[in-house]
Order: C-alpha cells, then structure tokens, then sequence
C-alpha cells in the first residue's frame, strides 16, 4: 500500500476522468475543427467541458480558454499583455515567489526591455500590499500574483490586488496564477477583478495535458501561440479533446470547495500538532496558508535522504525547496529558515482524499527515518 | 555493387602465432556489436578483416560508427565493392568519393592488383583512375608524397574494391584477449574513464556499484546503469553487481572514529569486490583513483585500501590531472552523465577532516569493533545482478 502526499506535483486522475479520456479516445476522437459529424461530436464535447468550467468560475463560456498545460496559461497571459499593451507601458510587476513559468516569462520581459518589478515576500510567505501599491503607476500594464504559493501554501491577498490597481487609476491588468489555488479555494475571478487566471487539470485529479485561462471579457491580450486559430484564435493547437473533457469532469468531481477546506484543515492541525512536538522539527508554512500544502524541516536529516526514506517506505513527498543546485529557494530564505532548515524541508501537500491514516504512516516514518539518520 | 567495411587489425599482427586466435575474436566482437543492424559475412584476408553486408537496406553509416567502438581495430575504411570491369570503375569511383574529393586539395590514385589477369596493370589503373577523377573534380592538383586522399583502387579475385582515406579505429586489444576484471563503479566523472582504459586492453568487465539507500537515491543506481551502457558500447556487455552498502556504512559511521570513516569504508569496497571477483571469475580490481586527488587516494591511503586486497589492483588514471580524465570522459560520452547531480554512497556520511595519512594498525585497531565478516556476508547476500549491454 502506498500513501502519496505530493498531490501539489500532480495528483492521482480520478475515475470519472479516466473514464471520460477514454470515452474520448475511443469513441469521440475526431478533430474538433472537422465539419463531419465525428468532429462536431468531439466540438460538442468541448463545448460542454467549457460550460462546466465557466458554471464553476461564475463566468460567460467564452472567457474560459482551454490550454495544453498550466505553464501555457501562464505564457499566454504574460506574452499576451505585453504584446497588447506594450505601446502603453513598459512596466510589469510580479512577485518572488512565482513558479517558473512565470518567473521565466518575466526574465525574458525583462531582456525585451520592460522594467521588471519583483516584490518580496514577508515571514510569512506573503507580498506586502503597501510595496505593490507603491509600484503601481500609470506606466504599468502587468500585475502577476499567484493564488496559493506552491513551496510553503501561503495565500497571497489577490482579492484586494484590483483595488489597489483601480485605486491608482491604472489600466494595469491583473494575471493570478491559480494552479495551486484552483478547486481547493473558492475564487470567482470576475468577481475579484481577477483578468486573467491560470489553472491546471492535473492538480485537481484530472488528466496531464490540460489547463485552462480564463481571459475576462473586459480586457484584450494577443494570441501567444499561432496557427490554426483554435480557442477562438487565443491558443492555436489541435485541442486535446481527451484531455480537456477529463479536465471538466474532474471540476464536476471536485464537490464543496468550502466543505473540503473545512476538512482539510482538520487534519492538517492533526498533523502539524503531532509533528510540531517532535525535536528539531519545524514548521515552515504559516498558519493561515492553504492548509493542503505543509511544508516542513527537519533538521539533520537532508531533505533527501528523507524523501528517499519515505519513498522506500511507500510515502511520497517532495523536496520542501524547489532548489538548484547551490541555490537555497527564494521563499523559505525570505521567510527566514535557515539554511539548514532549507536543506531539510519537505513539502507535504495533501488532497481532499487524504485521511488521518495517511498521515500516521508518513508521521511514523518520519520518526524512523530520524531515528536511523540522526546523530 | 555494395558497400563494405575493411579493417585492420591493431596490435595483433605483432602476435605471432596467437595471431588467428586474436583475429577469430576480433571478428566475434564485431558480429556482436553489429548484429542487430543485419546479416553479415566476415572474410579474413592478410591483415585485413571484410565485413560485407548480406542483406540490403542496412545502414552502413551505423555499422561504420560502431565498428569504430571496437577494440583491436587500428584502421577502417568504408569500400565500394564493383564489377572488375575498368569502365564501372571509371564511372563509380569519382561519385563514390565525392564528398572526400570536394573537401580535399591533392590527391594520389593507388592502384593495386591481386589478380594478375586483370588487362590492366597496377600503374594504367592508376593513371586511368586519376585521370577521371581530376576530368570531375579540376580544382584537385595529384601529390604522389602527401596526399589529402589516398584513392585505393584494389582487383581481387571476384571483385574491384574502391576506397578512399581509413578512418582511425579505436586501437588497443580485442575485448577478452586479456581476461576478466571488475570495476569499481560509482557514478563520478572517474571510473567510467578507467572501466573505459582497461577494456581497451583487452579485458572484459564486470562492474560492482555500492548502494546506500536511503542516504543514496535510485536515482543514482540508473546513473551507474545509464554511465555503464556509454562504456559497454566499447567494451560490449558489462555484469554489473550493486552492493547494498547501507548496514555497513551505518556501522562504520556508529563505531568508528569518524576521520577514519572514508578509508575503513574503502577497506570494505574492496573486500567485497574481492569476493565478488573470485566468484565471477576476474583477475583483478580496476579502480578511477588518481594519486592525490581527494583524502582517500594520497599514496598512504591507497596502500590502507590495497591491504586487504590480494589480486592486483589497477588504476589506470593513477597518473592523469583532472582535465585530461575529463577529456577521456567527454569522448566516450560520460562526462554529462557523470556530473548529474546525484549523492552516492562516498559522499555518505563524508568526515569534515579525514585522514590523509593514516596508518594501518590504527585502522586495524578501529574496524575491530565491527564485525567484519558478517558485515560482507550481509552484504554480498544483498547484492543485485544487472547485464548492461548497448
């Protein structure tokens, strides 16, 4: 038996997703873009999928752009509104605790010759609203946020990101990078002023291959990637029928999102208040962050040595620092973990599966593994 | 009309007598290499070897590039193999070699006969041959001293042969003229380079990795696996043994002064390596130490490690600086394997001041509170065996 905690990687698809893959595969398999009756049938597919969506997101089906993968939602809505807005500014703003799809985007932003601002995070993992004020002017087309940082699962206030933009009467667009926040937190973008929202299916237990952007009806960004004009023109691509509708049934799987918060939130305190007493253990997140993600050290054993135990054991977790190699990661440093505690954290993240059991077992080989490692 | 491949033998036409036994081997090592690429006949004339392909349709650019691989080889050459007829010779051998030609600025036409009855003599062959050439290719000037390419043009008994420059092979002994050995693998930069220098003397390998989980990842074993395929494609198979390391490391690191932990850890290497040898059948232990390099390899801890060893050790990088292993490691292809970023079980554990002059009673004395034996016994009961071929 195994118990698997790295669902912020990727989760396990589930069965109604799997089922709907194959139903694609097997049965609906023409190309949506054919005016035969097996592609209309793949279309018609889609078109649903995309309902789903949208019912979910509290917005119209044509702001709901389906994508290959988060990392293309993020690409889309970065490039996409520099190549739009560029005669009007050339400021952007994001933050340091961005994964790289959009770190990356920015760095190149950057060598095009846009001013880059990247905001810090604070203790606890989160940016400081005064600071992204104070950068906001009428120069600045872009503000990237994420929902939920994918290392520690501190929550960003991007709820109030649209004041502050409408405050300093700025026709900033606002990017939310919401892979890690989509289905696990309730987030209606139109409702926040969010423009343009990243997510992923495989995060939410459906298949790779899928994610999506929703781009509000209010705002324009270029097509990023061109050809033959799919997704309305915004993300040319044969769509990946089996994928996409896998994507949909999943958010129909997803269920109460508030419900599952609520549960999830049980036993992570459950965990956290059992491993907290242990010595030389730390917790890394923050006490309000997203309770799916626990990012955790500890100390004396190297981060690892520790997940190669566990994973020996049939418990999976992840690195707590998405590092290279000589490079302690920004946030836990920001934070203010040591380095040592860098070197030995963990991220634990969990799925609205996962039950106490599963963290018993990962709670005892986490003390076996000190107790064999530790001197 | 078809292509072929001529090669010539390395150092075995010094053999004397052993001579076709080397020979039979040699062209045993290349059928294995080249087998799944097709059906071949191998024909042994003076010093050259013929590898003429049966079937049609087979890449020969991939028979020529693992031929290159194959020890013992010291020269190659790609032949076209035509009609004896001086008019297909004529029309063939200008095409034939026209990228060599385009490239070159002198050339010299060889011609050479076997088969005396042929109408023309060696020089006419020649002088005909070139004449074509320089009619396609005027920027060509003929240098008969030093010439950018040698035109071979050969008439045997059933066919003409037509070849340009040999390409240089990758010399030393054929694989098993020189017996058995196994190599101490880790996953670093330096081994594979040694596993490399001695089979191309001639001996085939086994290999012996040591590994720690969970202190060391699986991630490093498929290291070692992927590292030891790049080497096999010059050595052909390897037998690779992985020790599970761990209990003994856990011991070392609990009952031992901890200076010393790198060197008794070494002792163990060898130890086992040493009953795994004996049991397979290999004469000696090839290890990538290069003097002087970390703690564990100055010359009083290589005589620490080579105490407890009773075959002969060798060390093929024993002398060589790092760049000019790591200039070995890029042309058989290691080097970018090699530095992935994975732990293994020597830097497990590493003491912050090891010993670099350590003296064997004292390491006597501290491996006495282990139980050594059942240590290795443990051990060797915890050992996977993997054939890595290319």
């Amino acid at each position: 038996m195994s118990v698997y905690l790295d669902n912020s990687a990727t989760t396990k698809p589930c069965e109604k997703s799997v089922k709907k893959a194959l139903e694609m595969m097997n049965e609906k398999f023409g190309n949506p873009s054919s005016l035969h009756m097996c592609g209309f049938n793949a279309k018609k597919e889609i078109d649903s999928a995309r309902h789903i969506l949208s019912i979910f997101l509290g917005c119209e089906d044509k702001e709901v752009f389906f994508t290959p993968s988060g990392t293309v939602a993020n690409n889309t809505a970065i490039f996409g509104t520099a190549n739009a807005k560029r005669r009007e500014g050339k400021k952007v703003i994001t933050t340091m605790l961005e994964h790289p799809s959009v770190l990356k985007c920015f760095e190149n932003l950057d060598e095009q010759g846009f001013e880059v601002v990247y905001l810090k995070p604070d203790i606890n993992g989160k940016i400081n609203l005064d600071e992204l004020s104070n950068a906001v002017d009428e120069n600045t087309i872009l503000v990237s946020v994420m929902a939920v940082n994918n290392e520690v699962g501190s929550i960003q206030d991007f709820a109030k990101v649209k004041s502050i933009i409408k405050n300093k009467k700025s026709k900033t667009y606002f990017h939310c990078d919401a892979v890690q926040a989509f289905g696990k937190l309730q987030i209606k973008p139109k409702k926040l002023g969010i423009d343009l929202m990243s997510m992923s299916a495989h995060k939410i237990h459906g298949v790779k291959g899928a994610g999506a952007l929703f781009v509000s009806n209010d705002i324009r960004i270029s097509p990023y990637i061109l050809g033959g004009g799919q997704e309305n023109g915004m993300i040319s691509g044969t769509e990946s029928t089996p994928m996409i509708c896998a994507f949909a049934e999943a958010v129909g799987d997803i269920g109460n999102v508030e419900k599952n918060l609520h549960n999830v939130t049980a036993i992570r305190d459950y965990f956290v208040n059992k491993i907290k007493d242990v010595d030389k253990v730390y917790v890394n997140s923050p006490q309000d962050a997203l309770p799916y993600i626990i990012n955790i050290s500890v100390e004396g054993v190297p981060s690892q040595v520790m997940l190669n135990s566990l994973s020996s054991m049939g418990i999976y977790v992840s690195a707590g620092s998405a590092c290279a190699k000589g490079h302690r990661s920004d946030v836990l440093t920001a934070m203010g973990v040591s380095p040592t505690g860098i070197d030995s954290a963990i991220r634990i993240s969990l799925s609205k599966f996962t039950t106490e059991n599963d963290l018993d077992l990962l709670y005892n080989g986490i003390i076996e593994t000190i107790n064999r490692v530790r001197r | 009309m078809k292509e072929i491949i001529l090669i010539k033998n390395g150092e075995l036409a010094l053999k004397g007598l052993n001579r076709s036994t080397f020979e039979d081997i040699l062209i045993k090592n290349i059928r294995k290499r080249i087998k799944p690429l097709g059906e071949f006949e191998y024909r042994k004339e003076q010093s050259t070897i013929s590898v003429i392909p049966v079937d049609d349709y087979i890449d020969m650019d991939e028979v020529s590039d693992r031929i290159s691989r194959v020890f013992g080889i010291a020269a190659y050459s790609r032949a076209l193999q035509v009609e004896k007829d001086m008019s297909v010779i004529l029309d063939n051998a200008p095409d034939y070699l026209a990228e060599q030609l385009k490239e070159a600025k002198t050339f010299k036409v060889e011609g050479k006969r076997s088969d005396k009855k042929f109408p023309l003599k060696s020089p006419e062959i020649s002088a005909e041959v070139g004449g074509a050439i320089l009619s396609k290719f005027p920027h060509l000037k003929v240098d008969v001293k030093n010439p950018d390419i040698l035109v071979t043009i050969e008439i045997r008994e059933k066919f003409a042969f037509i070849r340009g420059n040999q390409t240089k092979g990758a010399g030393g002994m054929p694989t098993g003229t020189a017996g058995k050995a196994a190599i101490l693998i880790s996953g670093g930069i330096d081994s594979p380079v040694a596993a490399y220098m001695m089979a191309k003397r001639g001996l085939v390998l086994n290999a012996i990795h040591f590994a720690s989980p969970p202190y060391t990842l699986p991630q490093s074993e498929e290291k070692v696996h992927n590292l030891l395929r790049k080497v096999s494609r010059y050595s052909g198979n390897i037998c690779l043994f992985t020790v599970g390391f761990t209990e003994i490391q856990e011991e070392i690191r609990d009952k031992c002064p901890e200076e010393l932990f790198t060197l008794i850890m070494r002792r163990f290497m060898m130890r086992i390596s040493q009953r795994i040898a004996d049991r397979e059948d290999c004469k000696a232990l090839i290890t990538g130490e290069s003097l002087g390099q970390v703690a564990s390899q100055t010359l009083n801890a290589l005589a620490c490690t080579d105490a407890v060893v009773e075959m002969p050790v060798f060390r093929p990088l024993i002398g060589l600086d790092k760049d000019e292993i790591i200039k070995v490691s890029r042309k058989i292809d290691t080097f970018n394997i090699s530095i992935e970023p994975y732990e293994d079980c020597c830097t497990v554990f590493t003491p912050k001041h090891p010993k670099t002059r350590p003296q064997i009673s004292i390491i006597e004395t501290a491996e006495q509170a282990l139980d050594i034996d059942g240590l290795i016994e443990r051990a060797l009961e915890n050992t996977i065996i993997n054939n890595i071929c290319f």
